[in-house]
């Protein structure tokens, strides 16, 4: 099958608009006899299940967790971008695609990153008029902040809450559609399996988790908000159930799946403190802009200080390398995560880390001189002319509090030391998915009838997303992007009728989900899930994660094959299928990394450069920088299943940069 | 990342098979827990020794695992999410817990939200509550006006932040005498009362949200504040009073 991404013609700022009205649209009272399948309530999910409600489709929609609420969206800190250029720094839709499409690494779509820009202001304008309490200023009016790899502040927030705020937004929004049973909500049920009938994605199997019940759910087209799967790696800022499940056997039924390799290691992040660690906090981003990293510049001061004996606030300024305003003056701390995240690994590896754990893995992430600054300037503002050093940092603390406090809270509890008084310990951690399954610009997968939204779908952060776009993307296809485009496809379904459940292609899946439950049930081996997650994740991590070689990838593929041998052969699923079963509810899911992680491996093999969070050791330049390929690969690897993850046929969509010139990435 | 002293533990855990069987309390002991470890870890760890001896693991909702979710509950010692102030569960670490100590693990309790599975509790009765009202009638249209058209003064913007801060987890049900989901309704309330987006809907939603906390078993607020304390978000009491007023102003003028 040739890839279609059906980019409309015309110049680049028309081509949404062109599309919007041209595209064929279903009359209200057709719209009634529509039903629509939603997968997932985060942002995508949950303002795609809401909007789709209130044009008047049937909604179904489906989460894992026990309330929509829940989504791991929530988790979202730092904020959301818009280029409302509300501070006057000369923002424009125009930069906003530029700064994506540069901060992707120049492997995202045009088309389709413009019409995010496009629709960014109107996110903002949504989420307001919905009541979400964005920070003001003093005036009344929206306060923004900065994010890496970007030279304007447009970032909206609500303190280290963003994501929760615009979810409750979205949840709202479901739930006014909820109560005039416009969407019907599954709580507590996990998607096993697509139903394919005529080429068509036209249902889904679904196992409610309380009771164990397998079921079967119809509609004229699914859309899956399922999220990403960063949590391959066992250890991730992802929640604990976020899965791929729902992508994968969406690719299993044809679906391609799209730069797996592609994932974002954040670069602030709590440590690993030890091998019974259940999953990473990520520190947000929005630290940076007060926060200055840095490592000890002597290596026995970085001993030192990981035995304990130094503390990091006696080390002399000039003994101390903040190697992120040494290497990129321009954007300083402030450069792109997966700039900052290999900067970090390069200090470590090179013995400079600060962290006492098995790798030493942690730098530091100092607020001390913003304390001062800011408490200088309050200082000023309320007529403190005499101010004593105690004053300025009490008063500056109160500012960082007020900005950050929550963030503090948390790695106070944590790791038990106060970030006001010393500076945080960071590392790097995998946090988000830029890879997901092919869309076209319809967000259309190549399977007719199925959609992937958000963080499911591969569509617009290319090989790096920028900060606060996820929350930005997310909005943009649920609210703006997917309500439109999904019309243009049902617009030939409006004399369908309700499509049955009692056909061979439902009854076919619903026996091949029970069969993978009984299997698991039945299986009798030794050793609990965790312990192959466990396995896999530390695979990925050093062979998979920052940086990528021939040789380790080659070892992974083998390892993660074999893994998942023995995992087939030795998993204990203890519990039965028809009742609440958590352990088999992550064996499902595991089952299906095992064979994700394997496709991720083959796909960063295959390509043979480095770009984004896509680092291999052969690419690089003379100064340790990434070095792209764009003769060669400036393409999307699209993946179709043929029954083993590595023996998956890569299909090449090219991509055409029209708009922007192709250049090195450089925030020096 | 600290080198100090491991915990060994008796665990008391709230086990029962669904929610049509009866449940009791089972003793576990636990040995070489670091205090560096989450409260939840320290569960994943039983669990793992459970499931090694071929028993049943201990069912419990978590996921998000930041605090921030609202999934994680668990009335530990006599308190929702344990000991500490301003926490969830999740973000319970061990050191909050002395070695030796005997720790009692029980799921929420309220005619409410009754019990699933060992600590898992059903609080869909919370989503019903806003369905009722939880929300300001826009469409997504794209055409709403200009995000700073209207100005809100800073104090109430952040007010109704700190009301919105809530994250759905239940602990003030889970703490009050009376079962009373009055913190949480009232949370709501608030944020939509605070801001000028919320003020048309405001009598109705109001009404139908009290209402329906009514009639899912919620019991009446008697004011004794321990809703507050429990709470792993700090949301304030003052939003009751709040509610109550607006409650007031529209059951007289409605």
């Amino acid at each position: 099958m040739s890839l279609d991404s059906k980019i409309p013609k015309g110049p680049l700022k028309d081509k949404w608009t062109n599309y919007k009205n041209n595209i064929n649209l279903v009359n209200p009272a057709n719209k009634r006899n529509i039903d629509v399948i939603v997968v997932g309530t985060g942002l995508a999910g949950g303002s795609a299940a809401a909007t789709l409600a209130e044009l008047g489709y049937n909604v179904k929609a489906f989460c894992y967790q026990d309330s929509p609420r829940r989504a791991h969206s929530i988790a979202a800190q730092g904020g959301i971008n818009a280029a409302k250029n509300y501070q006057g720094d000369g923002d424009s839709t125009y930069r906003l695609f530029y700064d994506t499409i540069k901060g992707g690494d120049y492997r995202s779509r045009e088309a389709n990153v413009y019409r995010l820009a496009e629709v960014s202001t109107n996110i903002i304008d949504q989420c307001v008029a919905q009541g979400v309490p964005f920070a003001r200023d003093y005036g009344g009016l929206l306060d923004n902040r900065s994010f890496g790899g970007v030279l304007v502040s447009r970032t909206f927030y609500a303190k280290g809450q963003t994501g929760q705020q615009l979810l409750l937004g979205a949840y709202s929004a479901m739930n006014r559609q909820i109560a005039k049973g416009k969407i019907e909500m599954f709580n507590r049920h996990e998607m096993l399996d697509v139903v394919i009938v005529d080429g068509k994605a036209r249902g889904i199997i679904a196992r409610n988790l309380v009771t164990g019940e397998i079921e079967r759910h119809s509609a004229h087209a699914v859309v899956l908000g399922s999220g990403g799967y960063g949590n391959v790696f066992f250890l991730s800022t992802n929640a604990m159930g976020s899965n791929v499940t729902a992508a994968w056997k969406a690719h299993k039924k044809g679906a391609y799946f799209a730069n797996p390799c592609y994932t974002q290691i954040h670069p602030t992040c709590i440590p690993v403190h030890g091998t019974q660690q259940s999953k990473l906090t990520l520190m947000s981003e929005s630290l940076r802009n007060d926060g200055r990293i840095w490592v000890p510049a002597k290596l026995e001061d970085a001993e030192a200080v990981r035995k304990g004996t130094l503390k990091p606030t006696a080390i002399k300024e000039e003994d101390r390398d903040y190697y992120l305003e040494r290497r990129y003056p321009s954007f300083g701390n402030l450069v792109p995560r997966d700039v900052a995240s290999r900067a970090a690994k390069e200090r470590c590896d090179a013995g400079f880390g600060v962290v006492d754990n098995d790798t030493n893995e942690g730098v530091f992430l100092d607020f001390a001189a913003a304390i001062q600054r800011y408490g200088k300037e309050e200082a000023l503002v309320k007529g403190i002319s005499d101010a004593s050093k105690e004053e300025i940092t009490a008063l500056g603390e109160k500012v960082i509090e007020t900005k950050y406090g929550n963030l503090f809270d948390m790695y106070k509890q944590i790791t038990d030391d106060n970030p006001y008084k010393t500076p945080m310990r960071i590392y790097p951690a995998v946090h988000y998915t830029m890879g997901g399954l092919w869309v076209d610009y319809n967000l259309m997968t190549n399977v007719e009838g199925m959609y992937a939204i958000g963080e499911a779908n591969f569509s617009d952060h290319g090989a790096n997303r920028l900060g606060a776009s996820a929350l930005m993307q997310g909005l943009a296809d649920g609210y703006f992007v997917l309500p439109y485009t999904i019309g243009d496809y049902l617009a030939n379904d409006i004399r369908t009728g309700k499509i049955s459940t009692d056909t061979p292609e439902f009854e076919a899946a619903e026996k091949k989900a029970t069969d993978e439950i009984n299997k698991l049930i039945n299986n009798n081996g030794t050793k609990a899930v965790d312990y192959f997650h466990k396995k896999l994740g530390l695979i990925m991590w050093n062979k998979v994660g920052m940086s990528r070689t021939t040789e380790g990838l080659n070892e992974a593929i083998a390892e993660i094959a074999s893994l998942r041998e023995e995992f087939y052969k030795d998993v204990r699923v203890p519990g039965e299928g028809n009742e609440l079963n958590q352990e088999l509810e992550k064996a499902g899911r595991v089952a299906d990394f095992l064979e994700l992680g394997e496709l991720f491996a083959r796909d960063a093999l295959e390509r043979e450069e480095s770009c984004g969070g896509h680092f291999r050791e052969e690419y690089k330049t003379e100064d340790g920088e990434a070095l792209r390929r764009d003769a060669e690969f400036a393409y999307v690897s699209a993946w179709e299943y043929t029954g083993k993850p590595s023996d998956a046929i890569l299909h090449k969509d090219k991509l055409d940069f029209e708009n922007v010139e192709l250049k090195t990435r450089s925030y020096k | 990342m600290s080198a100090a002293k491991k915990l060994n533990l008796t665990l008391k855990v709230w086990r029962q098979k669904n929610g049509n069987s009866k449940g009791s309390l089972e003793t576990y002991p636990l040995k070489d827990i670091s205090p560096d470890s989450s409260f939840l870890e320290m569960l994943d760890i039983l669990n793992s020794e459970l499931i090694n001896k071929g028993d049943s693991p201990v069912s419990f909702d978590h996921d998000c695992r930041e605090g921030i979710c609202g999934s994680c509950s668990l009335y530990i010692n006599g308190e929702p999410h344990g000991p500490s102030r301003l926490v969830t569960t999740c973000q319970l670490h061990m050191r909050s817990f002395e070695d030796g100590e005997t720790i009692y693990i029980e799921p929420f309790r309220a005619k409410a939200f009754p019990v699933i599975k060992d600590l898992m509790v059903d609080r869909s009765a919370f989503d019903r509550i806003q369905h009722a009202g939880g929300y300001i009638s826009v469409n997504t249209s794209g055409n709403t006006q200009d995000a700073n058209a209207i100005p809100i003064e800073k104090e109430d913007a952040d007010e109704a932040f700190y009301s919105a801060a809530c994250i759905g987890c239940g602990a003030c049900v889970a703490a009050c005498k009376n079962a009373s989901a009055s913190l949480f309704v009232a949370a709501k309330v608030s944020q939509y009362a605070l801001l000028p987006q919320g003020k048309i809907e405001a009598k109705d939603r109001v009404l139908n949200m009290v209402k329906q906390a009514e009639k899912e078993g919620f019991g009446p607020c008697s004011n004794t504040g321990a809703c507050e304390v429990e709470c792993p978000k700090g949301i304030s009491i003052e939003n009751i009073a709040r509610m109550n007023r607006e409650f007031l102003s529209a059951s007289i003028s409605k």
